[in-house]
């Protein structure tokens, strides 16, 4: 019929065009973006294996964190305003006071449990701080990288108080309430095969489905990590009708991650991280900075960075550790702000008090 | 084909004028293209993934998916393999799809009959239906059905119907009959019945053609096969002293229903959801269908004297059946495609499985491959059933 | 309406005559018809009166109405939302004098829009302002749009032939224009895709992946209809795998393996990933379409351009393909519609569009003591807003459609 050959030509480019070529409209702009919040995404940088993260995210001049997209109230969330707040945050905030000086040089990328490992994987954000579990297999198949547990969780139930469940033993048989794509579906059904006992599940994609679901009774029994269940217990109709069960089912030590093969970067999240915890054991606080650094105490100066260069070993300033508790202070006042007694939630800090108070938390020397 | 004006001496025409040399090197140079052009996406997603530590493998298929299914056709539990956990998706797909094609084909013929109805009320009632169920997105509406699930009351305070259908947030409870020992037994005449069905078709089909009229043989095929079965039924009850299946009453235990058949809320949901989109376009396939049999058709059967109801069974329909097969086709294929959207109200269909194996393995490459395979042989098996019940028809017309 | 024709030929009936004959022929034919108009009437009686009941009583409709800003425009920053409000101004004036040049089904969609503008814009004189909003109150933005269209409609007439050119020009340029007016760059702050959302979402989507998979799907087409294997295996392969499969899972591999395929494992938004996999979707059904289109074509356009001299090239893109355009367009339209409806998917790969938007609106804790929560109001609200979008251009389709058979028998 037709000696068309320009045209299917004309097709296959097109095509190629629109397969690889339909993507690189990411921004081009300078990166500083004024008014609208948070900078462009794409610094152009070259390819990972020449430069570090840290480079990448100095030159960019903002740090990309990937935060939790369901309102963790606590945890993060995002208020009216669009201004991000909560415990997890509040270390993307120490991760930017650390490397800029400035707090509010983050940006936030809310990420479903599905895809936040794969955000990491694929170089969309630079930190993951979004109440993730350190596994073997996330830190090994995965692909990943954990910094130290800055919450030790553990998965928990929620019940309806006049169901007259008192541990996960009287659940045989129950109607569950979980989230997909977490360890929270796995640990779930592990407890229960070993407990012999059954259930059936209710499985949403979606955390705000899930807690909704509970809330609406289609489920016998609520799980998520007890920091969850939490935030979560502020978020029903009737709060006073609901109770956590003291059972726990799994450890959770939740923590910021960052992708593997990058120790740099890697050693720069743990050691701002490690900054909170130490700022804490020394009582240094964001109200009382400017004292100790007149300090005279040899150690106190070097963790300030007043003396020596602790920082520049692992890329940072030597003051980061001063930055960070300038910007957000040491790991209680993180903690109280967020989680402390003097909020809904005021969660008791159990694990989550330093080593020399009977907990978990414990900072290497910094030296 | 346009292979025009005769040419006497090619060799006057240099090579790069040659139609047929530019139509190779054209298909060549856009094959080296294609081929370029994926083995370089191909080279980046490996170097990704190799950064990621993440080769693409089948391996985790025979690993324990310790990932618990809400409902499943087959038995699950999470010991299970993540191959096994990807079955139960598939089936999962297969029933909701199965059973709202059923649904979906009976309430468009009837939407589709009613938008033709001589009372002006009804047909507009019918049409109101379509533009409003038409011009929403089909997961806004089970985003809804589902919601409306949950207005039901808890299990605890169930809506009770005569004692066999309980009404709750969780779904309906049905009582359900359940095999007993001279099951096994009576499964024989099924198959027997089954047999006999389709010797009842080969013998109609042959007497159809032997006498030269048109008819359709597979309700006396049924018919045989459901009296055989019955008959069955009775005869194994009377001889082993036990029926094959007693009715099984749900009882409302602790947390749940015991006993009976429970469709979960996000079945109902989405089943309701898909059926009520899907029958507007086969009511509207049904209606064209219909109105596309000539007019002549028509007067022609009432002037013969067939009532109304017999011109619709006999004249009409059978035509418009034919008109109405590929369309409906295409139909079929939507609602399967569409039950993907189960994802958003927590049915386990093989996108949410699938969805679910890659969360918990990371295997995105090979999981994409094998739900891709899945509904594409899914489509393929769909369209071939169709075109072979659509030569069926076919054949009918002489 | 049967039953106009015959009654209006009779001379000499009186208007009530007519009305008892109508409902006589239509209502109450026979034994069952009057059966099935009772069981109806009462049925329809029953629903409405409920119905409007439970829509007087309802609680929850303030949710949509305080939150509309999240509904149309979710975090689109609020010092930014002039922009979008510019592009709502210019796409009004636009439809607005081609109303004017070309009349018919367009004037009847710009009327129709500007009815219901005008109704919108009437309830929104309530909606609250944001601190810090650069920008113009929402019912002013409304009542503007009415004027720009009702206004173009003289204006376009006036002007005529002259303007009919710019204007095809102005709609061909309007879709860089409004991207470029509400992402920015070229002086403008640029808003990040990421912060887009809502009803703003789902129309750029939309309008996106019919706008961007219109070349690909022609071309598809043409290569479908190829002489040369290797060019048309490809193209009947591409197009039968992704009819083949559900979007959602074109979305997904969108979502998941777009960037690993990009080098370096670059970051892409993805408000791209969606579009691109929305665009690559709906070339293969568009693709479809345009074949059906050149199908149709009788032989003989072909061999009647060839004869006059043209080569394959200018066969196609001067004689079959604006031929087999034409005669699809009301198909195109239905496709839009489709698309449109089906961007509410991108949903399941975690953006927020419209119905994203009014989800998280529905799941806010300011609402867990309205009694049964505020669901059916607010997806009401959206369902609404859906539903008029694609109703418009379904009687648009018909339109066109209906113009085309009485033109061409």
């Amino acid at each position: 019929m037709r000696r068309s050959l320009v045209i299917p030509l004309a097709a296959a480019l097109s095509l190629i065009i629109a397969a690889c070529g339909g993507a690189p409209a990411a921004p081009t702009a300078a990166p500083e973006a004024p008014t609208t919040a948070p900078a462009p995404t794409a610094a152009p940088a070259a390819p990972a294996a020449t430069t570090g993260r840290l480079e990448t995210i100095t030159a960019r001049g903002t740090v990309i964190c990937g935060v939790n997209n369901n309102p963790l109230p606590g945890f993060a969330s995002v208020d009216a305003s669009g201004v991000y707040s909560g415990f997890d945050v509040d270390f993307c905030k120490a991760v930017a006071a650390a490397l800029f000086d400035d707090p509010s040089k983050v940006e936030y990328r809310p990420l479903s449990s599905q895809d936040r490992f794969t955000a990491l994987q694929t170089g969309e954000i630079d930190v993951l701080i979004r109440n993730s579990t350190w596994t073997l297999g996330r830190d090994g198949d995965v692909g990943l990288d954990w910094s130290p547990t800055t919450f030790y969780d553990g998965q928990g139930m929620m019940v309806r108080k006049d169901s007259g469940i008192t541990s996960i033993d009287d659940m045989d048989g129950a109607t569950i309430c979980v989230q997909t794509g977490t360890t929270t579906e796995l640990n779930l059904a592990d407890v229960f095969r070993a407990k012999g006992l059954t259930f059936q599940p209710v499985v949403f994609p979606d955390g705000d489905q899930t807690r909704s679901a509970y809330d609406a009774g289609q489920c016998d029994g609520f799980t998520t990590d007890k920091s969850g269940l939490v935030s979560s217990i502020t978020l029903l109709s009737n709060p006073a009708d609901h109770q956590i069960l003291s059972d726990t089912m799994s450890k959770e030590p939740l923590g910021p991650s960052v992708l593997q093969g990058d120790p740099k970067w890697a050693d720069a999240v743990n050691w701002i991280t490690y900054a909170t915890f130490q700022a804490e054991e020394y009582g240094i606080t964001s109200a009382n900075l400017a004292e100790f650094s007149a300090s005279e105490v040899p150690e106190i100066r070097r963790f300030l960075g007043i003396e020596g260069e602790l920082g520049k070993g692992v890329g940072l300033s030597n003051d980061f550790a001063a930055r960070v508790i300038k910007h957000v202070g040491n790991y209680a006042e993180i903690y109280n702000r967020n989680l402390g007694p003097d909020t809904p939630f005021n969660l008791p800090r159990g694990l989550n008090a330093l080593y020399t108070e009977g907990g978990l938390l414990y900072s290497p020397p910094f030296r | 084909m346009a292979s025009s004006i005769p040419r006497t001496s090619r060799s006057s025409i240099p090579f790069y004028r040659d139609t047929r040399v530019i139509a190779v090197l054209v298909q060549v140079i856009f094959a080296v293209a294609v081929v370029a052009g994926c083995w370089v996406l191909y080279q980046n997603m490996i170097a990704g993934l190799t950064r990621a530590n993440l080769l693409p493998t089948f391996s985790f298929l025979n690993v324990p998916a310790s990932f618990p299914i809400a409902e499943s056709v087959i038995p699950y539990d999470p010991s299970m393999t993540y191959s096994q956990a990807f079955v139960v998706g598939l089936l999962n797909t297969a029933r909701v799809a199965i059973i709202g094609i059923v649904l979906a084909t009976i309430l468009g013929v009837i939407l589709g009959i009613f938008r033709l109805s001589s009372n002006w009320l009804l047909s507009n009632v019918a049409m109101a239906y379509v533009e409003i169920v038409r011009n929403v997105p089909l997961l806004l509406q089970l985003i809804f059905w589902f919601y409306l699930t949950k207005m039901f009351p808890r299990v605890q305070e169930s809506i009770n119907l005569g004692d066999a259908v309980y009404l709750h947030n969780r779904g309906v409870t049905l009582a359900w009959p359940e095999p007993t020992a001279s099951f096994s037994n009576w499964l024989w005449w099924v198959g027997g019945a089954l047999l006999a069905a389709v010797a009842i078709y080969v013998v109609r089909q042959i007497q159809f053609r032997r006498r030269d009229r048109p008819g359709v043989a597979v309700p006396y095929a049924i018919l045989g096969w459901i009296v055989i079965a019955g008959v069955g039924y009775v005869l194994t009850t009377a001889f082993s002293g036990m029926a094959p299946a007693v009715l099984v009453f749900p009882e409302l235990q602790r947390f749940n229903f015991v006993g009976g058949a429970t469709v979960t809320a996000s079945f109902a949901a989405l089943l309701i959801g898909l059926v009520i989109y899907t029958a507007v376009y086969i009511g509207e396939i049904v209606r064209s269908g219909i109105l596309a049999v000539s007019k002549g058709q028509r007067e022609a059967a009432r002037a013969l004297g067939l009532s109304q109801g017999q011109t619709l069974r006999l004249v009409i329909f059978p035509q418009a059946l034919r008109i109405m097969i590929p369309p409906m086709t295409s139909q079929y294929l939507n609602l399967t495609k569409n039950s993907s959207l189960a994802v958003a109200i927590a049915y386990p269909d093989l996108f949410y499985i699938a969805n679910t194996i890659n969360n918990q393995t990371g295997q995105a490459v090979p999981v994409i491959l094998m739900l891709m395979v899945s509904y594409l042989s899914a489509s393929l098996f769909t369209s071939l059933l169709m075109n072979w019940y659509n030569r069926n028809i076919q054949l009918v017309e002489r | 309406m049967v039953a106009d024709g015959t009654t209006a030929r009779l001379p000499d009936v009186t208007p009530v005559q007519r009305i008892t004959t109508w409902v006589r022929t239509n209502l109450f034919s026979t034994w069952y018809n009057t059966v099935i108009t009772i069981v109806l009437l009462y049925g329809l009686a029953n629903a409405l009166v409920g119905l409007a009941g439970w829509i007087a009583q309802a609680q929850g409709w303030t949710a949509a109405f305080t939150n509309m800003k999240l509904i149309l425009a979710w975090t689109y920053p609020n010092d930014q939302i002039w922009r979008p409000q510019l592009a709502v101004l210019i796409v009004a004036a636009l439809l607005g004098l081609s109303a004017g040049v070309w009349r018919g089904v367009v004037q009847l969609v710009t009327i129709g829009a500007a009815l219901t503008t005008g109704a919108l814009a009437v309830p929104a004189v309530g909606l609250p302002e944001f601190a810090g909003t650069v920008g113009l109150p929402s019912w002013l933005v409304l009542a503007m749009s009415v004027a720009l269209l009702l206004l173009g409609i003289p204006l376009g007439r006036r002007a005529g032939g002259w303007l009919r050119w710019g204007l095809i020009v102005l709609w061909i340029a309007i879709y860089p224009i409004i991207i470029l007016v509400v992402r920015g760059g070229i002086g403008l702050p640029v808003v990040e895709t990421k912060l887009w959302g809502g009803l703003m979402l789902t129309l750029l989507l939309a309008i996106s992946g019919i706008v961007l998979s219109f070349p690909i799907g022609v071309a598809l087409a043409l290569g479908r209809r190829s002489r040369l294997p290797v060019i048309r295996i490809f193209c009947v392969a591409y197009i039968e795998l992704i009819r083949g499969v559900p979007l959602v899972t074109v979305l997904y591999m969108g979502s998941l393996l777009l960037p690993l395929f990009l080098p370096g494992g670059e970051s892409v938004d993805q408000f791209i990933r969606a579009m691109v996999a929305v665009t690559l979707f709906s070339a293969a059904y568009l693709a479809e379409n345009v074949r059906g289109g050149l199908q149709a074509l009788p032989a003989g356009q072909t061999e009647a351009a060839r004869a006059l001299g043209l080569n394959v090239v200018q066969t196609t893109f001067l004689i079959t393909l604006p031929q087999a355009l034409r005669a699809i367009v009301p198909l195109l339209v239905g496709q839009s519609i489709g698309l449109f409806k089906d961007t509410s998917l991108v949903v399941i790969v975690g953006l927020i569009d419209l119905l994203g938007a009014a989800q998280n609106v529905v799941g806010q804790p300011d609402w867990l003591g309205t009694p049964g929560g505020v669901w059916r109001e607010t997806f009401l609200v959206i369902a609404a807003i859906y539903w008029i979008f694609s109703f418009t251009m379904s009687r648009v389709s018909k339109r066109i459609e209906d113009s085309f058979a009485t033109s061409r028998h």
